[in-house]
């Protein structure tokens, strides 16, 4: 039984995180249409900071809790300056906010090396996240757990987020047509900085989840950069709900592979299997339809 | 415009001609055919030798210990007189975590800056990428990492374990503690592969029973499902060679999971007095394969340990591959001092048996392979995240890194 339960259960958590990475990139990318290479050092930020939030609050029961919406704001307004600074010069052209981004986050990742290090920082679990319960065979470690709560809450809220505020209206309205949004009335430049705040700060509530599995590196982002792009290709432009399936769809079959054949094997096969269903369906599982120009 | 354009034509100009008179250095004066003339210049007061460690990118934090050690080396020597009576000038150089820079910069450290020898490379493929170019250039190489054997170039001495100083001496450890079975894990590439290819013939030999083996890529952190087998296989001990910041992954995982040192220890051969404080989780009881702990007890190393730490500060631990590093600069200094020369071939011809009184015990030199004899240690790490040394191979083991005197041992073997 545990040949079937531990990789469906670590896949789902594995395709938890992929979720919230790839939310903010859905956002970002999916939404905005800018390729923002540097989304992985908004979960290194996120994991960082987790870090530092132990270094201040040192219970660790409580840090982690002061840690996810720190992360967020910390992630958050690095994406927002990275918006401001950069990529508002850049709108439509999308190959050159690709190789700008490549280098912020190259350069990301070096000031991470010269501030903290290029060993990586401990990140202490706490208590109440340390330990498993038996699932067939399978202990299911609590952090595993908390993961997948963790990718749903970011999920829901941010469906709400979309769906019932005004915010979320104007959104919708600029991806469907931003001209026309415009006329409306709607500020498309005050949308785009909002969204890229909220997109890199639930990377940063990724981060905090990563810093659990693996403490802080400065190379953490890269990691997982691919894999959530990945996720967002698949599941297809502009809707969420793609978003979700292809996360968890990569995480567990990811899992089933590595169980099956080794962790480098399973990537390969996972690639070549996105790689085989984008000639099949290259728009990804759903696409939106929109009367934009553009 | 017409001036500028003057300008840049005399810069190129004399940018061509700088070049020239760099290449020029490399030895290979007109009409000479052989390329590995040397062009260490050996007429003054001092002499030149080269520093090529990563300064930037992932392997940084390791490196630069290595790079800290040796600097200490050489203003040690000359504060006692220097080489042969010269002053040691280092040339420093950033391998960048690259193994096709660490080509690179020996390439020009060795032909652009004439050094009479290179200290430095961390990883297998960094060494890989620096053999063939100090083997044309007919250089020298000092390689201060332990590795997985399995070469031996006669321009590279190797003053880190070999796998029959290290990996066996580790399961010479493991049948002692009565273990049954073992389960193998390790990153992806040529180090950890290769170990456990010889782990898996010297257990059947031993009868351990191999219960699993799992790899995961060096940039993947995630060891959730690999623990899970762990946890399955019920092994009496785990084998980590696993390396670099995958061991934080591996270490919480396998916590997470209920594992722990009393039941189901982990002897590990690349974390040492850096690494364990940086696993976020207490290692207590967890052991680990090496030639040097900082807790080896000896006047040399009381000495070694205070200068480090006078130089670096307090809080800076000393480890394996940093005091071969330190130790591989006065190996050097003894058999350019024997061979009564610098000359490549000269040195060769002196080196079998010199021998220095190294921090770790003395080590001498095996004039064959060019790696060093050594003693095998395996220390047990304790609270204060230093190891206490629980196992020792008594004597310097001689090093064998083809493993001829081991019958077991079969390379055509998967």
């Amino acid at each position: 039984m545990d040949a079937f339960t531990t990789p469906l259960l670590a896949g789902t958590a594995t395709g938890a995180l992929l979720l919230i990475a790839a939310l903010g990139l859905a956002l970002t990318f999916g939404q905005m249409g800018v390729i923002n290479m540097a989304h992985g050092e908004f979960l290194m930020a996120g994991a960082y900071t987790t870090y530092l939030t132990q270094q201040v609050v040192t219970n660790t029961d409580v840090s982690i809790l002061v840690a996810l919406p720190a992360a967020f704001l910390v992630a958050g307004s690095l994406g927002l300056l990275l918006e401001v600074a950069i990529i508002s010069w850049m709108y439509r052209r999308p190959l050159d906010t690709l190789l700008v981004t490549v280098g912020v986050s190259l350069l990301l990742q070096q000031l991470a090396k010269d501030v903290f290090g290029a060993q990586g920082d401990p990140v202490q679990t706490p208590g109440w996240l340390d330990g498993f319960i038996d699932v067939f065979g399978y202990h299911w470690p609590y952090r595993q757990m908390f993961t997948i709560l963790l990718a749903v809450a970011a999920l829901v809220g941010l469906g709400l987020l979309l769906k019932y505020t005004a915010y979320g209206r104007q959104i919708r309205a600029t991806v469907q047509n931003r001209d026309l949004a415009e006329t409306m009335g709607v500020s498309t430049r005050t949308i785009d900085r909002v969204t890229f705040f909220v997109g890199s700060g639930l990377a940063g509530v990724g981060g905090v989840a990563v810093s659990l599995i693996s403490g802080t590196n400065p190379n953490l982002g890269t990691t997982y950069i691919i894999s959530a792009f990945l996720v967002v290709v698949a599941g297809g432009l502009g809707q969420l709900k793609g978003t979700v399936i292809a996360a968890f769809a990569v995480g567990i079959v990811t899992a089933f592979f590595t169980d099956w054949f080794s962790s480098s094997m399973a990537q390969v096969f996972t690639f070549a299997l996105v790689v085989i269903f984008l000639q099949l369906k290259p728009q990804g599982l759903f696409t939106v339809r929109t009367r934009g120009l553009a | 415009m017409l001036h500028s354009r003057t300008r840049l034509a005399t810069g190129t100009v004399l940018a061509l001609t700088a070049a020239l008179s760099l290449s020029a250095c490399g030895g290979t004066k007109s009409g000479e055919k052989s390329a590995v003339e040397s062009c260490v210049d050996t007429s003054g007061d001092s002499i030149e030798l080269g520093f090529l460690n990563s300064t930037s990118g992932a392997m940084a934090i390791s490196e630069q210990t290595v790079r800290d050690s040796l600097s200490m080396a050489a203003e040690e020597i000359n504060a006692d007189g220097g080489i042969l009576g010269k002053e040691i000038k280092f040339v420093e150089e950033d391998g960048a975590s690259d193994p096709a820079i660490f080509a690179e910069k020996i390439e020009k450290l060795l032909t652009g800056d004439c050094v009479a020898a290179v200290f430095g490379g961390w990883t297998s493929a960094s060494r890989k990428a620096m053999l063939p170019v100090v083997e044309a250039n007919n250089g020298l190489l000092f390689y201060p990492v332990q590795y997985e054997g399995l070469e031996a170039s006669k321009n590279i001495y190797y003053t880190g374990a070999t796998t029959n100083q290290q990996i066996i001496p580790a399961m010479d450890f493991l049948k002692t503690k009565g273990v049954k079975t073992l389960f193998l894990a390790g990153s992806d590439y040529v180090f950890p592969r290769t170990a456990n290819k010889i782990i898996k013939q010297y257990a059947a030999e031993l009868g351990i029973k191999i219960v699993g083996e799992e790899y995961v890529p060096l940039d993947d952190d995630d060891w959730t499902t690999q623990v899970a087998k762990i946890v399955a296989a019920k092994p009496d001990f785990v084998f980590n060679t696993i390396n670099g910041s995958s061991n934080v992954g591996f270490i919480k995982a396998y916590y997470e999971q209920g594992l722990t040192a009393a039941e189901t220890p982990i002897i590990s051969v690349s974390i040492a007095e850096e690494e364990a404080p940086a696993m976020g989780k207490d290692v207590t009881g967890q052991y680990a394969a090496w030639n040097y702990f900082q807790s080896v007890k000896s006047p040399v190393n009381d000495t070694f340990i205070k200068a480090f730490q006078d130089k670096y500060g307090k809080d800076r631990p000393t480890s394996d591959p940093m005091e071969a590093a330190y130790t591989s600069l006065y190996l050097y200094k003894n058999l350019v001092e024997k061979a009564e020369s610098f000359d490549v071939d000269k040195i060769n011809d002196a080196a079998d048996g010199v021998s220095f009184d190294a921090p770790e015990g003395t080590v001498t030199i095996d004039g064959e392979n060019h790696h060093i004899a050594k003693t095998g240690l395996i220390g047990q790490i304790n609270s204060d995240n230093q190891f206490d040394v629980v196992w020792s191979s008594e004597t310097p083991i001689e090093p064998d890194p083809f493993l001829k005197g081991y019958a077991w041992w079969d390379p055509s073997k998967k």
